[in-house]
């Protein structure tokens, strides 16, 4: 059993570097406006678009005005998300004939996928017609990824560029993310998906006669098409209620490694694209390397809890351990759903194959905990990146202060403005998670949400919340979350992690460009080397640990203590 | 202001009817074109040239002479509308009073078991309520009682489930597992039950 795990978590590492080293070079191609093999197809699209766009790609901007151009785009896309919800009954592609979605869900979810969250308050299959699941749903899948590109570009772009006050274009990152890089993937992997078995159809529901004679309706629908950007873009917002356990969205094993691989796909390849960017590779294979052995770990650990079960079902059955597999899926197994839980909450994706509420209390601490971390191991499309990236220039000040040296990253002087952008970005989304937490455990609001009691009802709150923060958009799903209680607090949760963290980065990106390089000296902390990759994890493991230690000692650490004294609620 | 405005309505135009409209479309007519039959959700005929359901979504079976599959939390029971799993949580009273609500049932339906052979599939609900799987151990145990209420030999049913069962995809990928209903249509299709609706 023990070998299988090896070998699967081998394979799927090394097919991970061999895909995303090519991928990050090339990405890092596209942005340098380098030639690359799709040129001769794409400039044309993209010169089209500028012309509709009516922009001059080649203006570049300020920070301010980059922050300003991605703040207008992504409030349009809102409006126009809510909108088509609430008009939907009126439209085309809606052969369930649902009505329009209630304004405080629409809010809620319009919110949920421009923020590239994807938290779910409705149930797909019984809520929205295909028109809003192709037109609205799956094209902000696309953008909010690409909107976390672009960011993670102009911050790389900030620490690379010298004595300039401009990052980058953003409507220039916006575009080519599409072009370049998330559209043809999608078009590269979904025919893998249809393959396989996930349904590509605009047909309407079938009606069966079951075996036994009972009445069957099968949701249909176009779910290929949207499946393949929701790993790949870290948004993870299933077609159907049951997401990726659904066997339409993630019918075989081979599907379901496609999707942990191209969850981390992207993620991965921006490393490499950092390196490279930045002119010395080893800059992005020490992120790399720090994010390998985070992930790792957290697998061992979720796999440990879920492979030794829960012990009252044990007693039952009378032997010493059974595995846990509530909430689980035959195809899947303990391992592939251990793997594809910690896989989806290291990043920003939150897909899931199966049902983390249903874990055990520890094996459910770790996807907790991967999106309390912010999201940095390998993290969100984009957002991954900038995120270890704040934390790279949080380590280097620790490390300039034990020494009581000007730190530097990147021969860019980290001075006060930058640390203080930071922290505004390692923060407010804890700050947030925490708050809003604790307002839904002493609410009578907030309470009503929760179904399974005792230490886990808190856990099941302060998941949700920290889902929302962190725009990971998973759940502890038992919890009922479509109340205007949740549908607005989730709302304003997402948005607040979003842009809390968004700006601050932009920020960075623009104080960091108008610096001048100082060259490497003696007294310069080396970030190239192990002792980074030891000190950045040890960064992020306290601050992580410090924040969030007290809520989960009453939640998952006392779920566990409880489980094993067979005290049930 | 105005002017990054009008852009961004622009943009979501363009992107929208790219990625909204062409890019599924597209995807939808390629799918109809090469792979009509996974693309329209695996649907199986039966004899009758009825559709008796998909390949991929488990259905409802309590009958002896059928293999059951395992227990969901979709709607009343695999409603493949309302998808999901159970969500209770390890310490939910419910969660365990339900396990031992099916090992009793198990037990009870399957003479002869013993509590310490039923595989832990068989007691708990799946992620979807619509799992098409179950795994060969769970299988196994069913094979007397469908023998018995068909009067086939226990081989014969035995060599069937062997047909449908699925090892490890390329060797690695996923764990073994028994398509129910392929199993329950094909036992259908060698010897109809005479006193079935």
């Amino acid at each position: 059993m023990a070998g299988s795990m090896w070998f699967l978590l081998f394979i799927y590492l090394f097919t991970l570097l061999v895909l995303s080293i090519p991928l990050g070079l090339f990405m890092a191609k596209v942005f340098n406006r380098e030639k690359t093999f799709l040129d001769f197809l794409l400039v044309p699209v993209e010169n089209f678009c500028y012309r509709i766009f009516k922009i001059d790609a080649r203006a570049e901007m300020r920070w301010t005005q980059y922050a300003f151009a991605l703040l207008v785009f992504n409030l349009v896309g809102l409006v126009l998300l809510y909108l088509l919800q609430r008009i939907q009954q009126f439209l085309p592609f809606n052969p369930r004939h649902f009505g329009a979605v209630a304004p405080d869900l629409a809010f809620n979810t319009a919110v949920s996928f421009v923020t590239n969250t994807n938290w779910q308050a409705y149930s797909g299959e019984s809520t929205m017609s295909y028109l809003v699941q192709m037109a609205g749903l799956a094209v902000q899948n696309f953008l909010s990824a690409a909107t976390g590109i672009a960011v993670a570009i102009a911050l790389v772009r900030g620490i690379v560029r010298k004595e300039t006050k401009t990052i980058g274009n953003f409507w220039f990152d916006l575009t080519r993310s599409v072009l370049w890089i998330l559209l043809p993937l999608s078009l590269l992997i979904a025919p893998l998906y249809i393959w396989q078995g996930v349904p590509q159809n605009i047909h309407a529901y079938t009606d069966v006669n079951t075996l036994e004679g009972a009445k069957q309706v099968i949701a249909q629908g176009p779910v290929a098409s949207q499946e393949v950007i929701k790993e790949l873009g870290t948004n993870g917002g299933g077609f159907f209620n049951a997401n990726s356990s659904h066997p339409f969205e993630n019918p075989t094993p081979l599907t379901n490694f496609i999707q942990i691989l191209t969850i981390f796909l992207i993620s991965a390849a921006l490393c490499i694209t950092f390196g490279k960017m930045s002119g010395d590779k080893r800059h992005g294979i020490v992120l790399l390397v720090s994010m390998i052995l985070l992930f790792v770990t957290g697998f061992f650990f979720a796999y440990k809890f879920e492979k030794a079960g829960n012990p009252q079902f044990a007693a039952l059955m009378q032997r010493g351990t059974v595995e846990n597999m509530e909430g689980k899926e035959v195809r899947f197994g303990v391992l592939n759903s251990s793997l594809f839980a910690v896989v989806t909450t290291c990043t920003s994706c939150g897909a899931v194959n199966s049902m983390h509420d249903s874990f055990t209390p520890l094996g459910g601490l770790v996807p907790l905990f991967n999106i309390e971390l912010g999201e940095v191991i390998f993290g969100g499309v984009g957002s991954g990146l900038y995120g270890i990236l704040l934390y790279a220039i949080l380590s280097v000040f620790i490390a300039g202060l034990m020494v009581g040296r000007t730190p530097e990253y990147l021969g860019k002087k980290i001075q006060s403005f930058e640390v203080k952008m930071v922290m505004l970005g390692v923060l407010i989304s804890p700050a947030c998670m925490l708050v809003l937490a604790a307002i839904g455990v002493v609410t009578a609001g907030g309470m009503a949400g929760i179904s399974n009691p005792g230490p886990h009802g808190l856990t099941q709150v302060l998941y949700a919340f920290s889902s929302g923060a962190g725009n990971n958009g998973s759940a502890f799903a038992g919890l009922s979350a479509n109340t205007l209680f949740y549908n607005i607090l989730m709302g304003v949760d997402m948005l607040i992690g979003r842009f809390a963290m968004l700006i601050p980065v932009l920020a960075v990106a623009g104080s960091l460009a108008e610096k001048k390089k100082v060259p490497m000296s003696i007294g310069t902390f080396p970030t190239t080397g192990f002792l980074f990759v030891v000190l950045l994890i040890g960064v992020l493991l306290i601050v992580g640990a410090l924040t969030f230690f007290p809520a989960i000692s009453l939640g998952p650490i006392l779920d566990h203590l409880q489980m094993l004294k067979g005290i049930l609620y | 202001m105005m002017k990054e405005l009008r852009t961004a309505i622009r943009a979501i135009i363009v992107f929208t009817i790219m990625l909204g409209l062409i890019y599924p479309l597209a995807v939808t007519v390629f799918a109809q074109i090469f792979f009509k039959s996974q693309a329209n959700g695996s649907l199986i005929v039966n004899q009758d040239g009825k559709i008796a359901g998909s390949v991929l979504i488990g259905q409802s079976f309590s009958s002896p002479e059928y293999f059951h599959p395992r227990s969901s939390f979709a709607g009343t029971g695999y409603d493949a509308i309302q998808s999901s799993g159970s969500c209770l949580g390890p310490t939910n009273k419910k969660l365990v009073e339900a396990v031992a609500e099916n090992l009793s049932k198990v037990l009870k339906e399957n003479p002869g078991v013993k509590a310490k052979d039923v595989p832990v599939d068989a007691v708990t609900a799946s992620a979807s309520g619509l799992d098409p799987h179950i795994s060969p151990e769970y299988a196994e145990l069913q094979i007397p009682r469908v023998a018995k209420a068909r009067s086939m030999d226990v081989s014969e049913v035995r060599a069937l489930v062997d047909k449908y069962t699925d090892g490890r995809q390329i060797g690695f990928l996923g764990e073994p597992r028994v398509n129910v209903l392929l199993l329950n249509l094909e036992l259908d299709r060698i010897k109809k039950v005479s006193n079935r609706r």
